[in-house]
């Protein structure tokens, strides 16, 4: 247990005291175990620490600095109709992938808690349908999207095509932040008008 | 986490600057002159123009369901607005919707009140007109599942509800229909007819005739497996539903049924047009327009495309799909169908507006229905039989080399057939059509349609998909472009008589609103840059304009306030298809986004911004 997740067991540990921090009390697991629970954060609002909380899923190591896996994300994300939303990282049906905007969190870890448990606005819970090996080559391509070494490939009006390794990097923030040299203003990008 | 924020800050900026992409060549689409067919030479002298009392009777100055009439003319009898003054409308009051998605629907005017229903969460507003600034009366939330969102093709519309007998009857996104009591908002009944774990939306606005209730599904990129239903209007119950693929007995053909062509004629062609199981989800949505016919007692209904895109999956004519059929409203039983599209490879619904008419043809009235497809035709068929009289293009093609009137059938031009691993270039017209669901209006005062159209194109590669349920089912990557010229939009007036059109307006973006049109010879437009337009019926010159907050694609209406003064009413609000790059989550950088429309939209941002807002225009009074 890192020294974080103490600081994080001990604030809850006081937050309970006043009915907080449990989010379902009909199921509450003892207190005690609070601290233990090596659950992916889905929000950048982590009352009672004095900055967001990092877990790191030891399964993510095997995914970072991994062509292999970007690659056959991608490939993936053709078969599986992740496409078909998503576009090539676009958006359409469902949201863009490749801006600098994480609605639920842009860690390895928390993708593949999205792909696993879908998410209510209209993302299909893809946990226990595709092997979870598959889960996270999808979760490496999705963090690959908005790299600005994959932005910078892009040679056409098709993103996404030379996926770069997810580098290690990326994976100590807490995931709410946007990468430098990735962008929302679409508009600067487009030419030809007027 | 510095070292790292440095080591990526020194990579560098994308390499790729989003440009909108050439216009196709004139060369590239053929000429209407050399495609456009019909069984006999024009021959106006044998009558005027117009539709029947019964589907349009006098005008009451309400404006009950979206085509203002059964005859979808979407013609306002009122003339207090006309070319000479209209230059002096102002807005009256406007209402925010509270709704930043795409807003298709039209406003319905009816005992003195105002019902606008909005985009996904689809609720519904009723504004008292007789109190200065319309309050609001009413408002009445359905709560539609959130999950539906995600399975919503074309950012999350709906084209507008309908009042009858005391209700205002809408759809919502997950696929329920819903009838609210037109006084108080409360729901007398609600109806759960699609699935969204099997792709299932509804966005079209329900027919209301006879009491009874016509709706269809959405979803044709979604594998569903398409339907029109039929539901009593007192009580929601469901009285049947024809399948648009699949045995005679799920289509509702039987001994009634007598289709013109012989490529039509047959058992089961519902199933023995495609390969094994797969009409059943084969697509062949309604989610367009239903057109009640109350001269002929006929049920006409636009089926939209087979799935999925990528045609090599689904060799056959894939029938009953991007076609139409004429039904019995009691039963839902097929009278006849023609195929606009046999074995569609281009996305191409058929689904627009049915115009119902009596015209003078081939030295005859006769009642016809003019159909304006996607594929690019403009469409006259005689509505008893399902013959198609004539069959001219209006805006860009390629696809085709003219309609077959002994066959029905298009003439293929292979060379714009897609094909599986290889970009075709140069499709015209675009998926989304030489013109999309947004209605035209006709004005027996003229004689003219006037068509709010598209003029774009497209690369289209198919490739390998699978069906996942509750999934998209498409199979292509596709890019659009603008067709011949550049103007990705266009206003064209056309006469259906003499088949050709009388003027055109030129629109830097694709005209995504319907057209409404008045007796004072006024026609009302809105533009996806948020322009709401008035050009004269006659000449197509411009009159007057309004910059409104956001893009508009709703469908504007004209409609005699409490106060005996004629009003004009429009909802902005920039989505739809051809506007998800504003108001869905999409990124101009991606050209495939958005089905491959964002390739030709990527520089809206950069006129409007995403919104939500009825407008009411009046003269000074």
């Amino acid at each position: 247990m890192s020294s974080r997740y103490l600081t994080k067991f001990a604030a809850c540990s006081a937050l309970l005291l006043l009915g907080g921090c449990n989010r379902n009390p009909q199921s509450a697991a003892p207190p005690t175990e609070q601290g233990d629970v090596h659950g992916v954060i889905d929000s950048a609002l982590d009352p009672g620490v004095d900055h967001s909380l990092v877990t790191s899923d030891p399964r993510v190591a095997a995914y970072l600095n991994n062509a292999d896996a970007v690659n056959t994300g991608k490939r993936l994300f053709g078969q599986y109709n992740c496409s078909g939303c998503h576009s090539n990282g676009g958006g359409g049906m469902g949201p863009d992938l490749m801006d600098d905007v994480w609605t639920y969190g842009g860690r390895l870890e928390q993708i593949h808690q999205t792909l696993v448990q879908g998410r209510p606005n209209g993302m299909p819970s893809w946990g226990g349908k595709v092997p979870d090996e598959q889960l996270w080559q999808l979760s490496a391509y999705v963090r690959s999207m908005s790299l600005p070494q994959t932005l910078a490939a892009q040679t056409d009006n098709t993103p996404s095509q030379s996926p770069a390794p997810v580098p290690p990097e990326v994976e100590q923030d807490a995931g709410w932040s946007p990468l430098p040299a990735t962008t929302n203003d679409y508009t600067s990008t487009i030419k030809g008008v007027d | 986490m510095r070292t790292a924020a440095l080591i990526l800050a020194l990579a560098p900026l994308s390499a790729f600057s989003q440009t909108i992409p050439s216009p196709v060549p004139e060369n590239e689409v053929f000429k209407r002159e050399d495609i456009g067919h019909a069984l006999a030479a024009p021959t106006p002298q044998a009558g005027h123009t117009a539709a029947s009392a019964a589907n349009s009777p006098a005008d009451d100055g309400q404006w009950v369901m979206p085509s203002k009439d059964y005859a979808s003319t979407r013609f306002s009898s009122l003339k207090e607005i006309t070319p000479e003054n209209v230059k002096n409308l102002k807005p009256d009051f406007s209402f925010s919707l509270g709704v930043n998605k795409g807003q298709e629907a039209a406003p319905i005017v009816a005992n003195n009140t105002m019902y606008v229903v909005t985009a996904y969460p689809n609720i519904v507003y009723a504004l008292d007109l007789t109190k200065p600034g319309a309050p609001l009366k009413w408002s009445f939330a359905p709560k539609p599942a959130a999950a539906s969102q995600g399975i919503a093709c074309c950012d999350v519309v709906n084209r507008g509800g309908s009042v009858d007998n005391g209700k205002y009857i809408f759809n919502t996104l997950d696929g329920q229909t819903i009838a609210v009591d037109i006084n108080t908002g409360k729901p007398l009944w609600r109806t759960q007819l699609g699935d969204i774990n099997r792709g299932e939306t509804m966005t079209m606005a329900p027919t209301v005739a006879q009491g009874r209730v016509f709706v269809g599904d959405s979803g044709g990129e979604m594998g569903v497996h398409g339907w029109v239903t039929a539901l009593d209007e007192n009580t929601g119950k469901l009285l049947w539903r024809g399948y648009n693929t699949g045995p005679d007995a799920q289509v509702l053909i039987g001994a009634d049924f007598k289709p013109h062509y012989a490529g039509d004629q047959g058992k089961d062609l519902g199933v023995t047009s495609w390969p094994p199981q797969a009409w059943q989800i084969g697509g062949g949505a309604a989610w367009g327009w239903l057109t009640f016919d109350a001269e002929l007692n006929s049920l006409y209904t636009g089926v939209g495309n087979p799935g999925p895109w990528n045609q090599t999956q689904r060799p056959g004519d894939n029938k009953w799909t991007a076609g139409i059929f004429s039904r019995d409203p009691a039963s839902g039983s097929a009278r006849w169908f023609y195929q606009y599209s046999p074995h569609d490879e281009h996305d191409y619904d058929g689904v627009n507006e049915q115009i119902l008419l009596d015209m003078p043809f081939a030295g005859k009235m006769q009642k016809v229905l003019i159909h304006i497809d996607r594929n690019g035709y403009l469409y006259v068929i005689e509505r008893n039989t399902g013959t198609v009289l004539s069959a001219d293009p209006y805006g860009p093609v390629n696809t085709s080399r003219g309609i077959d009137l002994q066959t029905g059938r298009p003439i293929i031009n292979e060379e714009k057939q897609t094909k599986l691993g290889q970009t075709v270039r140069n499709i015209c017209p675009t998926a989304s059509g030489a013109k999309d669901w947004n209605p035209s209006s006709f004005s027996p005062q003229t004689e003219l349609l006037y068509i709010p159209h598209e003029n774009m194109c497209m690369d289209w590669m198919n490739a390998e998909v699978s069906y996942i349920a509750g999934t998209p089912y498409v199979g292509a990557l596709v890019h659009m472009k603008p067709g011949p010229g550049g103007n990705r939009g266009e206003l064209t007036a056309w006469d259906p008589v003499q088949r050709r059109p009388v003027w055109a307006v030129k629109e830097n973006f694709p005209i995504w609103s319907g057209t409404v049109v008045t007796a004072g010879d006024v026609v009302f437009y809105g533009t996806m840059d948020g322009w709401f337009k008035a050009v004269n019926a006659r000449s197509g010159d411009l009159l007057w304009r309004y910059k409104v907050d956001s893009g508009v694609i709703g469908q504007p209406i004209s409609y005699r306030g409490p106060d005996g003064h004629q009003y004009i009413a429009v909802l902005s609000g920039v989505g739809g298809w051809s506007g998800a790059v504003v108001s869905g989550p999409v990124d101009p950088r991606d050209g495939s986004a958005a089905l491959g429309m964002v390739n030709v939209m990527s520089d809206l941002p950069k006129y409007t911004t995403a919104g939500g807002t009825l407008y009411v225009f009046s003269l000074p009074h």
